[in-house]
């Protein structure tokens, strides 16, 4: 029976994020953002990283950039790009035709954010390829650290690009409303910034801003030098970003546009 | 299910928005099976917002909805899957395909009928690969519908369906809906199309403020109207040269300038008896016009109704 039950919520989802898909091909301005600014940003950071101090942190170029490169896969193909999705199919009463019918609404936001999910998960791959290739970066020694991390990091950015989504009122302001966490991300959250190279307490209230532990997880699954119980302290801080993430969406999460 | 059961059944609704602006303020009314019921009402009757209710958008401020014997908000599970429904406006991705948008659509429903049969049926299976926002206001209309009939619903919800519709769409989408509901098909409808309503519904109420001003089957709320009688005094008459219109059983008139216009329950005896007048007195009179009660004459009954309370108050 339940497993009936999946089939039909798999089914429904995947229909959902076809079409979504389909929209995702047809739109530049998605296309830029979603796809070639997280592969031109990491490039773009890599000089100002390189004449960083990095030393007494035990950390070289390829170790910053790597994981600070799938965080910009996470800001922009799935965070930003999702802001603008979910407002736009809100305003052009799509979400309201969507939840007439059978699909729930966790099932909806699910389809509609697969598409980002699925590129953000890919490019992050390719990243990952790409930095190991050029930065002379060795292979990941807990591999299983970078999974739970990236996995994370994709539920966090779409749960807040869900509670974005709802604070926003049009697709334009969209592009306004996601910046604030993308900003904050960069700087504090150990994407262009090592929190190695931050005053203590600085660091320590930066980690637990909503992507640091996502970066320190990949990071760690690339170093291996997370200890167990070093790994604890993320993984709660994302798993509480993310319930969270739950709350508001279900607290706030806006279905139709404001009348 | 027991057919005498109502499909839908609504007791004491009652909808507040969060600005705490009343929209639906108590209404009553029930569905019988295979039955097309109509809401009619102006602009801001509260009909959208009632329908929103029966589809299971949101939960009623107050009162009780059974719709197939659910709670449609919260057994929406149960209910769905037998629901059809076209909202008011849109809700389409516009840079999706009219095939595309259906595919998707049928992908989400159970026991779904290949999307090209529903577009088919709404006549818009030649518009397949183009794209929603090329559509006009009417075809975008029918591929509302032709997504609310994917599923093969029990009770299709359709809100304002022939908005925008130029006058043969309207009649194609008259005629599936008879279709629909010969096939067994429960149908609630909005509209404040009167023609829309007094043809296609087997019975209808007028909502008026967020209230039932009127309801039962067509014919029923006409009767409840007088029908009128107009036309011209001849030169060098007046009101008073007429027989005494109480005789005539006239319930009131009025005059506007050299026009007269009466009310009446019985049309056929007032009019003889103007007819027989005007030949006696060997005049013509100009502008003659007699007419049944309509569901227009009910519709803007009441309007003036409220009008007129309004002005009182």
């Amino acid at each position: 029976m339940s497993a009936v039950v999946d089939r039909v919520v798999v089914g429904r989802v995947k229909a959902l994020a076809r079409a979504e898909l389909t929209l995702f091909g047809r739109s530049k301005g998605m296309i830029v953002t979603a796809v070639f600014v997280p592969l031109v940003l990491p490039l773009s950071v890599r000089t100002a990283v390189e004449d960083m101090d990095l030393e007494g942190t035990g950390l070289s170029v390829g170790m910053v950039l790597l994981p600070g490169a799938i965080g910009f896969s996470l800001l922009f193909a799935v965070y930003s790009a999702l802001v603008g999705v979910f407002v736009g199919r809100r305003e052009e009463l799509v979400l309201k035709r969507l939840r007439t019918g059978e699909l729930r609404d966790g099932e909806i936001l699910a389809g509609t954010a697969l598409p980002a999910v699925t590129t953000g998960l890919v490019q992050s791959l390719v990243l990952a390829a790409a930095c190991t290739a050029l930065l002379d970066v060795p292979a990941p020694k807990a591999p299983h650290l970078a999974v739970v991390g990236l996995l994370l990091g994709l539920a966090v950015c779409v749960l807040l690009a869900a509670v974005t989504a709802g604070l926003t009122r049009t697709v334009e302001s969209a592009q306004v409303t996601a910046l604030p966490l993308v900003m904050v991300a960069m700087v504090g959250s150990g994407i262009t910034v090592p929190l190695e190279l931050m005053p203590d307490r600085m660091a320590s209230l930066c980690e637990l801003l909503p992507l640091t532990p996502v970066i320190t997880l990949i990071r760690g699954g690339w170093t291996g030098e997370l200890s167990a119980y070093e790994t604890i302290g993320p993984v709660l801080t994302a798993l509480a970003w993310a319930a969270a993430g739950v709350f508001a969406v279900g607290r706030w999460f806006r279905w139709e546009p404001r009348r | 299910m027991d057919t005498n059961t109502n499909v839908i059944e609504v007791t004491d609704l009652r909808r507040v928005y969060g600005g705490g602006f009343e929209a639906v303020r108590g209404i009553s009314f029930s569905v019988a099976p295979g039955e097309v019921f109509a809401l009619l009402g102006t602009n801001g009757a509260g009909k959208t917002s009632t329908v929103e209710l029966l589809e299971g958008l949101a939960p009623p401020t107050g009162g009780r909805i059974r719709v197939l014997g659910h709670d449609p908000y919260a057994e929406r599970a149960v209910v769905r899957p037998r629901t059809g429904v076209m909202l008011q406006e849109g809700g389409f991705p516009s840079e999706l395909t009219v095939a595309e948008t259906a595919r998707m659509w049928a992908g989400c429903v159970s026991g779904a009928r290949p999307p090209l049969e529903a577009l088919e049926l709404v006549g818009l299976a030649r518009r397949s690969d183009v794209r929603v926002k090329q559509l006009s206001g009417g075809e975008r209309r029918r591929l509302d519908l032709a997504l609310a009939l994917l599923g093969r619903p029990e009770v299709l919800f359709l809100d304002e369906p022939t908005t925008g519709l130029d006058a043969e769409g309207r009649r194609d989408t008259w005629e599936l809906v008879r279709a629909l509901r010969d096939g067994g098909t429960t149908v609630l409808l909005t509209t404040h199309y009167l023609e829309e309503a007094e043809g296609l519904a087997d019975r209808l109420a007028i909502l008026h403020e967020g209230r039932i001003a009127v309801t039962g089957t067509p014919a029923e709320v006409t009767a409840g109207q007088p029908s009128r009688i107009s036309f011209e005094l001849p030169d060098g008459y007046f009101v008073g040269d007429l027989p005494p219109l109480g005789q005539l059983g006239v319930l009131s008139h009025e005059v506007d300038g050299r026009v007269v216009r009466l009310r009446t329950r019985e049309l056929q005896r007032a009019a003889t008896e103007v007819l027989v007048w005007a030949s006696r007195a060997g005049v013509e009179l100009r502008g003659l016009d007699v007419r049944s009660a309509s569901l227009e004459e009910a519709f803007l009954g009441i309007a003036a109704q409220e009008f007129a309370q309004e002005v009182r108050a």
